[in-house]
């Protein structure tokens, strides 16, 4: 029972209280860049999932499986890097051959998941927050991608509301979007506080 | 020969100049906007970053122009990564080393700088295609730029949230008796995305305005 409230404390504080996107800016990028259109949205969302799950998984593992403890320990981001980059090619290929139409509309988006903050950070801050139990490493981790998923969705839905709006001429597109983003972070500092 | 040696140092400065304004890392080109965002609460870390982030740009760019003829196509992003990953971990190690309070305030936007997209897009748009020495021109350029635009960002931010610039009082406050009371919320994640948004829609309304 205690390791289930632990592991449901983690999860929820990772996609409403510490959400990466809204307090840590992490994956920015897409998050201005895909976040047109709900669907799209949707999509890029379960794939950083799938990708932050796997990677967070694996780099816990190989950090404390190998590297803790060794001089090897400084290799740590080259390792993480090459980790991340091999999910996100394991991915590329099963949605090429899956969800065809998805993979065209997602472009170029995909591959640079690599490149995707939001996923190096949560294995470094995996690190940074000494997290010993692999259990607890993989919740978070899936939390993680929860609350990506989630942030880029109400972002999306926002984004299609805009489009209709009468926003001055200076402020359409990226800017509006960053105040957008602004006042929806001001929303889920409602949430701190909730957990520790 | 001479006119070819001018037209090579317009060359250059343009190359330099680009990245300062016309192809301005964050302002035009919307790059590395997780640092930008995250460090800029002050102008000290948001210094630092900035030169971390110079320094990886120059060696990233050195060493891949040099690798350039023997990159595979389907590999290069992987290399351009590695590379990258090299030397923000000697960077990271330097800051630890030297710095250990700024190491501990930047935590893990240092090895961050990895997936920075502003290196990447410059190991593939500049350094892969160019001789060395344009490709660190290149590099100082788009850092300067980076490192401006972090700073000019930051010293709003914190003269709104503190009313000091690089920890020196610039407003005198009103709990010591002057009249300026700060603005918490510049210190928090919505100072970061609206003082962002707005500059960037001012640069815009003042580019319209030239043209």
């Amino acid at each position: 029972m205690d390791t289930f409230t632990t592991m449901l404390l983690a999860f929820i504080s990772l996609v409403l209280v510490n959400n990466l996107v809204f307090t840590k800016f992490l994956g920015i990028c897409p998050y201005l860049g895909v976040s047109g259109r709900i669907d799209m949205a949707f999509g890029m969302g379960l794939a950083v999932t799938f990708v932050v799950m796997l990677s967070g998984t694996l780099t816990w593992l190989i950090d404390h499986l190998i590297l803790i403890g060794t001089p090897l320990e400084v290799t740590r981001y080259v390792c993480f890097i090459l980790v991340i980059a091999g999910a996100v090619q394991l991915v590329e290929m099963y949605v090429r051959k899956f969800f065809p139409p998805l993979y065209d509309s997602l472009g170029i988006f995909l591959p640079l998941i690599t490149t995707n903050c939001a996923i190096l950070g949560l294995c470094l801050f995996i690190n940074l927050w000494e997290i010993d139990n692999l259990l607890e490493a993989v919740v978070r981790s899936f939390g993680a991608g929860v609350g990506f998923t989630m942030a880029i969705c109400i972002m999306a839905g926002i984004r299609e509301n805009l489009e209709l709006a009468d926003v001055p001429k200076c402020l359409r597109g990226v800017p509006i979007t960053l105040i957008t983003a602004g006042l929806l972070t001001l929303a889920f500092m409602g949430f701190s506080g909730m957990i520790k | 020969m001479d006119n070819n040696s001018q037209s090579s140092i317009g060359l250059y400065k343009n190359t330099f100049l680009a990245g300062l304004w016309n192809e301005n890392p964050v302002f035009r080109l919307m790059l590395g906007m997780c640092p930008t965002l995250a460090v800029t609460g002050a102008v000290k870390p948001a210094f630092t970053m900035g030169c971390c982030v110079i320094f990886v740009l120059i060696c990233s760019n050195i060493v891949v122009s040099l690798m350039r003829n023997l990159l595979k196509p389907h590999l290069r992003i992987m290399m351009f990564t590695l590379t990258i990953a090299t030397f923000v971990t000697i960077a990271d190690l330097i800051l630890k080393a030297f710095l250990p309070d700024m190491s501990d305030a930047l935590g893990p936007y240092v090895p961050l700088i990895i997936v920075n997209c502003i290196i990447i897009c410059r190991a593939e748009a500049c350094a892969s295609k160019n001789g060395m020495f344009i490709s660190i021109i290149d590099a100082i350029g788009m850092g300067l730029g980076f490192t401006l635009t972090l700073c000019v960002l930051a010293s709003i931010r914190e003269l709104l949230a503190t009313g000091a610039i690089f920890e020196v009082q610039i407003l005198s406050l009103k709990e010591s008796g002057g009249w300026f009371v700060p603005l918490a919320a510049f210190s928090m994640p919505i100072g970061a995305f609206v003082t962002l948004g707005l500059m960037l829609g001012l640069i815009n309304l003042v580019s319209k305005k030239r043209s």
